[in-house]
Formats: C-alpha cells, sequence, structure tokens
C-alpha cells in the first residue's frame, strides 16, 4: 500500500495525540475553575472558551494567521525573539486542533466537576487536606468518567480537524499533511484510488476510536 | 471529503436554474471572470452566470463526478486534454482564449533579492509556496521550468504546496514564505503586497483553453459565453486583467 498514507496517518495521529494531551490539562483546568469559582466576567469567558466549537474552522484558521503568523502579533514576537515559526509546521497544526477541540474538555470536565459534591470537598478539607491534595484525591477521581468522556471525544475532533489546520500548517506531505487534508487533496487532483485508500483508514481508525471509548467507558463505570 | 464534494455539487444543481449559466474557471481567472459575468449578463438579459472557480484538477473532477458546469475554462491544455479523454467535452468546442506567464514573487518586503532561479538555494528562502503540482496547472508549470533549470531538487525541500495558485499567492502576500509561483496576473491582483521577481520561460506556453461541457444544463448560453470570451470585448476584460491574446 501507498507509505505516504501510513505518514499521513502517523502524523495525524501524532498531531491529534499533543493536542488531546494539551487540551486534557487545559480543559480541566478550565472547567475546574469555572465549575467552582465565582468571579465578574465568568459567562463571558465560558462563552468565549467554547466558541471555538461554534465558529467555522476557517474563521478559527484566519484569526490563528493573523495571530501566529510571521507578521501575527504573537508570531512576529515569537520569530525575531525566540526564532521559532509556527506557520507550515506540525506544531501549528497542533496548536489548530488543539483549539477546535478545547471545548469538547473544557465542557465536559466542567460538567464533571459541578457534579461533584462540594460537601466531599469540604469534608476532605476538614479532616486536613490542603487544596491541593482535595483536588487530586477528591475532585479529579470523581470528575474523571466524565471528563474522559469529553477528551476521547476531543482525540476524534483533534484527527479529523481539517479546516484551520490547513489554513495554518498547509499540505507539505510528510510535515504537515493529515489524513484529513491528504482525502482533501486526492479528491481535488481526482486520484480516487488514493481518496479511496485514505477513507478506508480513516473509517477504521475512526471506528476503532469509538470502539476503544466505549470500552474505556464500560471499564469504568 | 466526498461527502463535501457531492454536498457541493447538491448546492450546484439546486441553486442552478434554467436561465443560470454555470462557468467552472481556474482560480487564476478570478477577477477577470467576476468582470467579465455582469458585462455578459448585461448583453443577455435573463441570463445569470454562476461561476465557480478552484485549481483546474479540482473542476475536472467535480465536471466528471457530473456537476452541471456548462464552460469549462482551465489554466493548462493538459487539464482539458483529460477531460477530452473522458469524453465530457462537446466535440469541436474547445478554443484558446488567453494566454499568461509564470512568475516568481517575493513579499513586498522581503529581505532577500532573487535574481536568477539559482537564488532559491539561498539558506535565507527557507520556504517557497506553489500549487500542488499533482492538481494545480500553475504548481506544474513551475516544477517543469524547476526541473529544465535542474534545481527542483533544490525547492521540493522547501516546498509549502497549496490547493490553488491564489493560496500560493496568499502565503506570498502574508510574508509566510519568502517566495512564491504565481501566474504575473496574480502578481498584479496584490501588487501592493507582493512584487515580481522576474518571470520563467516554460516548456509549453501557458495557453488557457475553454469548451463546452457535455450535457452542461444550458448549452445556448454556454455557447454564447465562449463566444464573448473570443470577441473583442472579452478580450478587452481580459487584458484590463493583465492576460495576452491567444
Amino acid at each position: 500500500m501507498d507509505s505516504s498514507a501510513w505518514i499521513a496517518l502517523a502524523l495525524s495521529l501524532k498531531v491529534a495525540g499533543c493536542a488531546t494531551g494539551l487540551n486534557l490539562i487545559l480543559g480541566m483546568a478550565a472547567g475546574f475553575v469555572l465549575a467552582r469559582k465565582r468571579f465578574p466576567g465568568r459567562d463571558l469567558l465560558d462563552a468565549a472558551l467554547t466558541l471555538p466549537m461554534v465558529l467555522p474552522p476557517t474563521v478559527l484558521g484566519y484569526y490563528l494567521l493573523v495571530v501566529i503568523g510571521k507578521r501575527g502579533w504573537l508570531g512576529s514576537w515569537l520569530y525575531e525573539t525566540l526564532g521559532i515559526n509556527l506557520i507550515f509546521t506540525w506544531q501549528g497544526a497542533v496548536i489548530a486542533a488543539t483549539l477546535v477541540a478545547f471545548p469538547l474538555v473544557h465542557k465536559a470536565a466542567r460538567a464533571a466537576f459541578e457534579n461533584v459534591d462540594p460537601q466531599l470537598e469540604n469534608a476532605a478539607r476538614v479532616l486536613g487536606l490542603g487544596e491541593w491534595a482535595v483536588f487530586f484525591r477528591v475532585s479529579l477521581p470523581m470528575a474523571w468518567n466524565g471528563i474522559l468522556a469529553g477528551v476521547l471525544l476531543a482525540f476524534a475532533r483533534a484527527l479529523g480537524e481539517f479546516g484551520a489546520t490547513l489554513m495554518v500548517a498547509g499540505s507539505i506531505p510528510g510535515k504537515t499533511q493529515t489524513l484529513s487534508i491528504a482525502v482533501y487533496e486526492a479528491v481535488q487532483a481526482g486520484q480516487d484510488s488514493t481518496a479511496n485508500t485514505l477513507v478506508l483508514i480513516t473509517s477504521i481508525v475512526c471506528v476503532a476510536v469509538l470502539l476503544s471509548a466505549g470500552r474505556l467507558s464500560k471499564a469504568r463505570t | 471529503m466526498k461527502m463535501l464534494l457531492s454536498f457541493a455539487l447538491m448546492a450546484v444543481s439546486l441553486g442552478a436554474q434554467s436561465a443560470d449559466l454555470t462557468v467552472s474557471a481556474a482560480a487564476s481567472l478570478t477577477n477577470a471572470f467576476k468582470a467579465l459575468a455582469p458585462a455578459f449578463e448585461a448583453r443577455n438579459p435573463g441570463t445569470r452566470v454562476l461561476l465557480n472557480f478552484a485549481a483546474s484538477d479540482a473542476l475536472l473532477a467535480q465536471i466528471a463526478k457530473g456537476a452541471p458546469v456548462d464552460v469549462f475554462a482551465s489554466a493548462d491544455q493538459e487539464t482539458l486534454d483529460r477531460a477530452q479523454a473522458q469524453q465530457l467535452l462537446v466535440a469541436g468546442s474547445r478554443r484558446d482564449f488567453a494566454i499568461n506567464a509564470l512568475v516568481l514573487i517575493t513579499p513586498i518586503d522581503g529581505a532577500v533579492q532573487l535574481a536568477t532561479l539559482a537564488d532559491l538555494r539561498h539558506p535565507e528562502v527557507k520556504r517557497i509556496a506553489l500549487g500542488k503540482p499533482e492538481g494545480v496547472p500553475a504548481g506544474r508549470y513551475a516544477k517543469g521550468a524547476l526541473e529544465a533549470a535542474k534545481l527542483w531538487q533544490v525547492v521540493e525541500p522547501k516546498a509549502v504546496y497549496a490547493t490553488n495558485v491564489r493560496q500560493a499567492l496568499d502565503y506570498v502576500a502574508r510574508g509566510e514564505v519568502e517566495a512564491g509561483f504565481v501566474y504575473a496576473t496574480d502578481a498584479a491582483v496584490q501588487k501592493g503586497r507582493v512584487k515580481v521577481a522576474f518571470s520563467l520561460p516554460t516548456a509549453v506556453p501557458i495557453r488557457y483553453p475553454v469548451a463546452l461541457v457535455a450535457g452542461g444544463p444550458n448549452a445556448e448560453a454556454a455557447r454564447k459565453f465562449v463566444d464573448y470570451l473570443l470577441s473583442p470585448a472579452g478580450q478587452a476584460v481580459l487584458a484590463k486583467y493583465g492576460f495576452q491574446k491567444p
């Protein structure tokens, strides 16, 4: 079989894996803060954090180009001080995928933390646990199932990310050409046999993700 | 993505009325055809021109899958040859209507001065935008020119592939790449943001062919559109956007 399909698959898994890892930390932190803390602008922050889920990927891609592009306000600083350029790199693809999939983790984590009875946390405090210990030994274990469900969805979403990734990372074979972009390119170029191979691989991977998600949640409950 | 394509086809077919003329044109024709369409509509009251722009290969893929297109204007002969081989065109309707040139461009404030193709070896040139040769005529022309100059091996590791020539133009205009291959007419669209380093000789002249698509829903208007394209009035519009007469 075409080796470039496997390279695209490996790249897709790498990008989605990194994005999911980042989202696990970021989404969990944001979900916890919004579930437990009261502060002005909380609803606005929640809306802003959910925005990537409803905005068209092209809009996100454009925002990213404007921000982390070589002439963007953050991108120009990164380039001039650290020599880092994110556009057309797999790291850029990770940023796009992270952003797009973030709300899935954030929303799931927030709901999961809200379902944890605060009295249990208070009981732990009364018994002498510090805030970090309360989080890691009480809140997190009780919310974990819900967070995991969000994380798996986020992984699937990151794996299929297309629009923002194409705009930010381009389509460089072996470097930034993920499965979904490779499929698009093959169809555009009228290479149906390549497209068939890629579509088959993508479908198998997605079924595998769903099956393992189902198994994981069964094992947990 | 197949689904995306079929949705696109559905949208095209649902939106098209009997008096609608659907023209699939190469991305490099965007500005010129957007100016041509209203002029044609003014001459043919009741006809509405629907324009569909993409890389020529993508347009061919749509037509091959049954998109209800009346006129197909490609940026190269090869794509229309392939359409002809698949018997997608009305026999004998093919005409050349414009000539273009391939140029190497840099961002307007680009630090690297490029005088010859060999300057692309320069380490300061980290990324070079060009259409994907497998799907974009401008990319094929560029690859051909680079292979002729024995520089493809130099450019390939630096290549950033675009899905159509206008995307390559955008990459250069944003300064995300140090150089890019586009048509002279594309560079003119972004005059304020890119500058032309030099134009390149291509093995085959860049002649744009147009043809009627077999089974197109509006054959009569399609014929009129191609006639208009080749008429002095149509050619004047194309010339305004930098295309030369065939």
